[in-house]
């Protein structure tokens, strides 16, 4: 007994040990040491472009041995993404020092206290000469909390063999493709129907080109009312009418590009990255392949489009915090960005960048998008907008269940109950 | 877990009547000291790792508790469970649930009972064919899940070129059709392995005596053979209506629970991982489990299931 009992003590011991002195091996492994550059480790989307790996290698470079930086390649989907920073972040993971995050996580990091704010001439150096509708996407009650990297925004796509002026309107759109189906043309209208945060992003731009918005300015209680019944109607006339692709109901982004270079529609509300597509995948279309600003809502105004893209923000529970906000500064530099944007097809979010000659052979709507960014709307900016976003898209898709009036009174309910976490998410 | 030793409990109380606990001799009283000490680790070790999370959930369940919003975390009593059973989101996912356990089940125990009489008869090759049986029980069920999930994508898939290129998985009907063909598919072998141990505990003379008296195979079947494989069905109907019921990888993989075929696990892992509400998250949780401990007394108290660990079903 007594012998059997004291080997197995005498085996756990060295067991114990053995598993220390790894752990203590793995620690000097990703600390650097005492001496040497401090390895800094960047958590963001995977790029296949390689832009963020040369911006990567570049600042490592530049930092003279100040830092290393480390790129570490988060999930393909943007849920992925979050919810491996959110679970390493509530176990205060200490390894994580510089995040790719997407516009709309900032109001939900800074709250849950995961990012540390930016200040004195940090927070110059990111807000000079950049988008404001970006930095607004960053900020949070007053705060900066991460600097913009880059951006992304629809444009309408048409087809100039079909329609000789782009419409101005959503009206005039609609209308535009009745006509179209009548005439036996390809004529439909391409647009983001599936039950996911797409639809919301459609929702969002026709809410703030109606003037209206998802929440009050202090994000406390929802707003809606008027513009967002008028934002329902129009929702629902499209998806009621011929204009709408009969496969509205589960299209994303994607799927709207493939039925454009199909030849059943005439118009497209999509990102860019459909412009070098058609080029690639349809040429004799792409010679009728034009581009116009997003239809507005209300005639004579603008659209109020919303805004896409990443963010850098430094972790709370960085061991690095002053090393960090400077290599954050580097990779989102303006040779960077420009890399960025002709390499990865990402649109830039420094604003003398669009004056760029280099940029103008792969964005030859450049002026327009640089417009349209200008007056961009910000999704709902609250630490719940997940939450909120899950309500939206089950009320607006499919579209054409919507019934303006009482979608709009179910939703300002749902909203309420969300907005105090109370409730269950579908 | 809770089961099992309560019904230790209540045989322990059963054949040891106080009296004779109390004319325990010296040596009796060490060794029981001795069982307890050797029991002791595993005892430990299961109150670290399942009572202490139960009791934390329970507890994280009676709070208002987003992790996004740290400085609003208070106690709440059971607001959250009203929240879950007030809203449909809760009832839909559990009639799913239902449909998907009920349906897979009885599809398996048809199906796993034919498995194993076939493989009970075999007479040559008979590991060989046992072992082939269990092979779709090898496989990772994540793995699995994306191979029919290709399979059923329209364009890119077999199985949807073979049904005029349909996209079961975009409707709701014919995805839980498809969920249920993946359960089915995954689990039919293990009901069948359950089953043969059964089916051997059958004994050879008994069907012979029968065939004499000029039984036919039906009859004895139904007679003999079920009769007697009971405690072994019931097991067997048990440990799938457990897992079928806290189904949730298959879900993940096929549909995410989109268009309404999500279950109660995956209802549960929504809202606390994507929602990141710890409360409302955790109450759902804790109604998975009641229901778990529902489904399981049924089984044991109503049909008469003997326990794992325990020996009733074979007396």
């Amino acid at each position: 007994m007594r012998v059997d009992s004291d080997r197995v003590r005498h085996r756990v011991v060295v067991l114990a040990g053995a598993v220390l002195a790894a752990s203590g091996l793995a620690a000097c492994g990703t600390s650097g040491g005492g001496s040497g550059p401090v390895t800094l480790n960047y958590y963001i989307y995977p790029d296949t472009s390689g832009a963020t790996n040369q911006a990567v290698a570049t600042c490592t470079k530049q930092s003279h041995g100040k830092y290393t930086i480390s790129y570490q390649q988060l999930p393909t989907s943007a849920d992925g993404q979050r919810q491996q920073l959110v679970r390493r972040l509530a176990a205060h993971d200490s390894t994580i020092d510089i995040m790719g995050l997407d516009v709309t996580w900032e109001a939900e990091f800074a709250e849950a206290g995961w990012l540390l704010p930016w200040t004195g001439s940090n927070k110059q150096q990111a807000e000079h000469d950049t988008l404001k509708p970006m930095l607004e996407t960053a900020t949070w009650k007053g705060k900066l909390y991460a600097v913009p990297d880059n951006t992304n925004t629809q444009l309408l796509w048409y087809r100039s063999d079909l329609v000789k002026t782009p419409p101005k309107t959503w009206t005039e759109m609609i209308n535009d493709s009745i006509r179209l189906a009548k005439e036996g043309k390809p004529h439909l209208i391409e647009i983001q129907g599936a039950q996911y945060e797409g639809a919301t992003v459609w929702f969002n731009s026709m809410l703030a080109s109606a003037g209206g918005s998802v929440l009050t300015p202090d994000a406390a209680h929802v707003a809606l009312g008027k513009p967002a019944v008028k934002a329902l109607t129009i929702m629902k006339r499209l998806a009621s009418s011929v204009a709408a692709d009969p496969s509205l109901v589960v299209q994303q982004e994607n799927d709207n590009r493939l039925a454009m270079e199909a030849g059943t529609a005439a118009f497209q509300l999509n990102y860019p990255f459909v412009y070098p597509s058609m080029k690639a995948d349809n040429p004799k279309m792409f010679k009728n392949f034009k581009w116009a600003p997003y239809p507005s809502v209300i005639p004579g105004q603008p659209a109020h489009v919303t805004i896409g893209g990443i963010d850098l923000g430094v972790s709370s529970y960085s061991r690095y915090p002053k090393l960090a906000f400077q290599a954050a500064l580097c990779l989102r530099d303006r040779a960077n960005q420009l890399r960025g944007a002709i390499v990865g097809g990402v649109p830039p979010t420094i604003i003398s960048l669009y004056s760029d000659p280099k940029l103008f052979a792969d964005y030859p709507f450049h002026a327009d998008i640089l417009k349209e960014l200008k007056n961009a709307s910000v999704r709902p900016k609250t630490p719940l907008y997940q939450v909120l976003s899950i309500y939206i898209s089950h009320l607006v898709s499919p579209p054409a269940s919507i019934s303006p009036a009482s979608t709009e009174k179910t939703m300002v309910s749902q909203l309420n109950n969300a907005l105090q976490a109370k409730g269950l998410i579908p | 877990m809770s089961i099992q030793s309560e019904t230790t409990v209540v045989r322990a109380a059963d054949e040891a009547p106080t009296v004779r606990r109390r004319e325990l001799s010296e040596g009796a009283r060490a060794e029981r000291r001795l069982g307890w000490l050797l029991c002791a680790p595993a005892v430990i070790v299961m109150v670290a790792v399942t009572a202490y999370p139960i009791a934390y959930a329970v507890y994280l369940s009676l709070q208002r508790y987003n992790l996004e919003l740290p400085n609003a975390v208070k106690f709440v009593g059971l607001s959250n469970y009203a929240a879950v059973l007030s809203s449909w989101y809760w009832w839909h996912a559990l009639i799913i649930t239902l449909i998907i356990t009920i349906v897979s089940v009885a599809i398996e125990l048809v199906l796993g009972m034919l498995l194993a009489l076939l493989m009970h008869r075999t007479l040559f090759g008979r590991n060989t064919v046992r072992t082939a049986a269990l092979i779709p029980y090898g496989i990772v069920t994540v793995a699995a899940a994306y191979s029919w999930q290709f399979a059923w994508t329209p364009s890119t898939g077999y199985l949807s070129a073979l049904f005029g290129n349909g996209a079961p998985l975009s409707h709701t009907g014919q995805a839980i059709g498809v969920i249920i063909l993946a359960e089915v598919w995954k689990t039919t072998p293990f009901m069948a392995l359950l089953l043969l141990a059964g089916l051997s505990l059958v004994p050879e003379d008994l069907q012979r005596a029968a065939k004499v008296d000029g039984a036919t195979a039906w009859q004895r079947f139904v007679r003999i053979t079920l009769p007697l494989m009971k405690p072994a069905i019931l097991v067997a109907l048990l440990f799938r209506t457990l897992d079928a019921f806290r189904i949730f990888d298959n879900i993940y993989i096929l549909t995410k629970g989109g268009n309404n075929t999500g279950s109660v696990s995956i209802l549960g892992y929504d809202n606390l991982f994507n929602a990141l509400n710890l409360g409302i998250g955790s109450a759902i949780s804790i109604l998975i489990f009641i229901c778990v401990a529902i489904i399981a007394v049924l089984f044991i108290k109503g049909f008469g299931t003997a326990a794992p660990g325990t020996d009733t079903g074979r007396r």
